[in-house]
């Protein structure tokens, strides 16, 4: 697998819940390459698909894609979705609030399982999501 | 007996109902899952369930949710569950993601849930 | 697939082989990389005879004229020996600028017959002798990506061996577990005592896992927090975790800090948690002798 110091190494194309499972293996993929150690890919797949079955279920679609480092050490994903966005990010990111049902729990978690958390979101400007985690 | 789908293996055994899910399942199959063993707890008169984890390689929130409601939905049809197989990556991460399934069993394996269900009668 | 911008290059490997690799030995004897105390003569001219043999297979093979690219099929066998070579003598303890040198130490015999050959014809030596550099330039940056690569594989495995080593599990009895927590406990450290742990039960098929934190020196709440983390992580699993080792002063401190340890079960010492650990995996003990009582 190459990947160029700034092209993601895979792209993902958010539509439906089987792309959950895409997304889940997109990265899967990339951390076995870098020889990733189980716990740590673990943690950081589950965080992965916390924030892609959001901006399925709730993000009305969007995009993930998958970087890694040049030395091969980090993984960062970045997922975009063109949803209604968030209202109260700080809210959001406290365990079992939710807008929707299913919103509880998932991206304050996923904060807490990866190295790096940032998240830019506005009513109407959908919401970006980029984690970053070092092997 | 019988396995219905792609996403799990279901067997009815001396009033046990065995599930074993596939890593590869989908969110709608696992709701479609939910519904079924509703309904098969009832039909069969199961007692108990067991549920195998031990393919799944990642439980987000999500899964681990349906996987805690499974639990809830047999206690209020008279079965008692334990889910088995839990990798230990998982294990952490789902304590990490702050769901402690403090409503349902669990055990090391299919055997020692079966024990456990037997020492109580149940199967 | 052209070799012509060292042709003449290849030509003085092949031509004056025993001397070329003779030569170059003893330049790396002059530079003091060497190193007779790792390698014996016969263990080094082997490796040098690998390395030039793979050179030429590869010189032919790949295309000059673009920049060399050790990744390329045509170097194939020019990396694996090189990265073999490079993983052997790290592992005798030689460091990568010893190596480097090493390896670089092969120009000088090359520059010399050049010059040698190529006296009436500057423009051809001139090139030569810039090909011949990147070559070797790409060989130096190969050689370190190896040794990093080699590096860290070596840390993983220490560190995997220091964290067992630190954080023994050890097996009381059949399926019961104990965990003797020693020194301070951080994030990090519990990570790993978790992850020990949890691997531990499935290893041993363990019931019930005994965790001692007598020779913890400071329970706060982040270290309470800690226990309790893994403690529902065992139950998870499908086992008991029982913490021992509580000390009258730690369990005054907890109810103080308001923790709150839940349904997870605590013992005063090890001996407690044990009688507690083998009832619920179905033993009992009683005194054989009643006259010892």
């Amino acid at each position: 697998m190459t990947s160029g110091p700034d092209g993601p190494v895979a792209r993902v194309e958010l539509r439906g819940e089987r792309d959950i499972a895409a997304a889940r293996l997109a990265v899967t993929r990339a951390m076995n390459g870098m020889g990733a150690r189980t716990l740590i890919r673990v943690r950081f797949v589950t965080a992965v698909s916390e924030i892609v079955r959001n901006a399925i279920m709730h993000g009305k679609g969007g995009e993930l894609t998958v970087h890694v480092s040049a030395d091969a050490r980090e993984i960062r994903v970045c997922c975009i979705d063109s949803g209604p966005g968030i209202e109260d990010i700080d809210r959001a990111l406290q365990d079992g609030f939710s807008t929707a049902r299913s919103l509880g729990k998932g991206l304050g978690g996923a904060r807490r399982l990866v190295d790096r958390f940032d998240i830019a979101s506005a009513p109407g400007a959908g919401t970006r999501i980029e984690m970053t985690s070092r092997l | 007996m019988t396995a219905v789908h792609d996403a799990a293996s279901v067997y009815m055994v001396e009033n046990v109902l065995l599930i074993a899910i596939r890593d590869n399942i989908t969110d709608t199959d696992i709701i479609g899952l939910q519904e079924e063993l509703s309904e098969r707890i009832v039909v069969e008169g199961a007692r108990g369930i067991v549920i195998d984890i031990a393919a799944l390689e990642i439980v987000d929130t999500f899964v681990g949710r349906i996987l805690a409601q499974l639990s809830a939905i047999g206690h209020l049809l008279g079965a008692e569950t334990y889910t088995v197989g839990m990798q230990p990556a998982v294990a952490m991460t789902l304590v990490e993601l702050g769901m402690d399934f403090s409503g349902s069993r669990t055990a090391l394996s299919l055997s020692h849930a079966l024990r456990a269900l037997k020492a109580k009668g149940l199967a | 697939m052209t070799s012509s911008t060292i042709a003449e290059v290849l030509s003085i490997i092949e031509e004056e082989y025993d001397e070329t690799l003779a030569a170059w030995f003893r330049t790396q004897r002059q530079e003091g990389v060497r190193r007779p105390d790792l390698f014996s003569n016969a263990e080094a001219e082997n490796q040098l005879g690998q390395l030039l043999r793979a050179f030429v297979d590869g010189a032919r093979r790949a295309d000059l004229d673009r920049p060399i690219n050790l990744e390329d099929e045509a170097w194939t066998l020019l990396r694996d020996t090189l990265r073999e070579v490079t993983k052997n003598r790290l592992e005798r303890g030689v460091s990568p600028t010893e190596m480097t040198t090493m390896v670089l130490a092969l120009k000088h015999p090359l520059y010399t017959r050049l010059r040698k050959r190529l006296a009436g014809d500057p423009d051809r030596l001139v090139e030569e002798i810039t090909q011949l550099s990147r070559a070797m330039d790409a060989f130096a940056m190969q050689i370190n990506e190896d040794f990093l690569a080699e590096r860290d594989q070596i840390i993983e495995r220490q560190r995997q061996e220091m964290m067992e080593l630190s954080t023994p599990v050890v097996q009381l009895w059949e399926r019961v577990l104990t965990i003797p927590l020693i020194g301070t406990l951080d994030s990090a450290r519990a990570q790993e005592v978790m992850e020990n742990l949890l691997n531990s039960i499935v290893e041993h098929r363990a019931e019930v896992v005994i965790v001692d934190i007598t020779g913890v020196r400071v329970v706060d709440t982040q270290v309470a927090q800690h226990l309790l983390r893994t403690a529902a992580a065992v139950r998870l699993m499908g086992a008991e975790a029982i913490i021992s080792g509580i000390s009258p002063k730690i369990a005054q401190t907890m109810v103080e800090l308001g923790v709150d340890v839940g349904e997870v079960t605590t013992r005063p010492s090890i001996r407690a948690a044990l009688r507690d650990a083998f009832v619920k995996v179905g033993f009992e003990i009683r005194r054989t002798d009643d006259s010892r009582a």
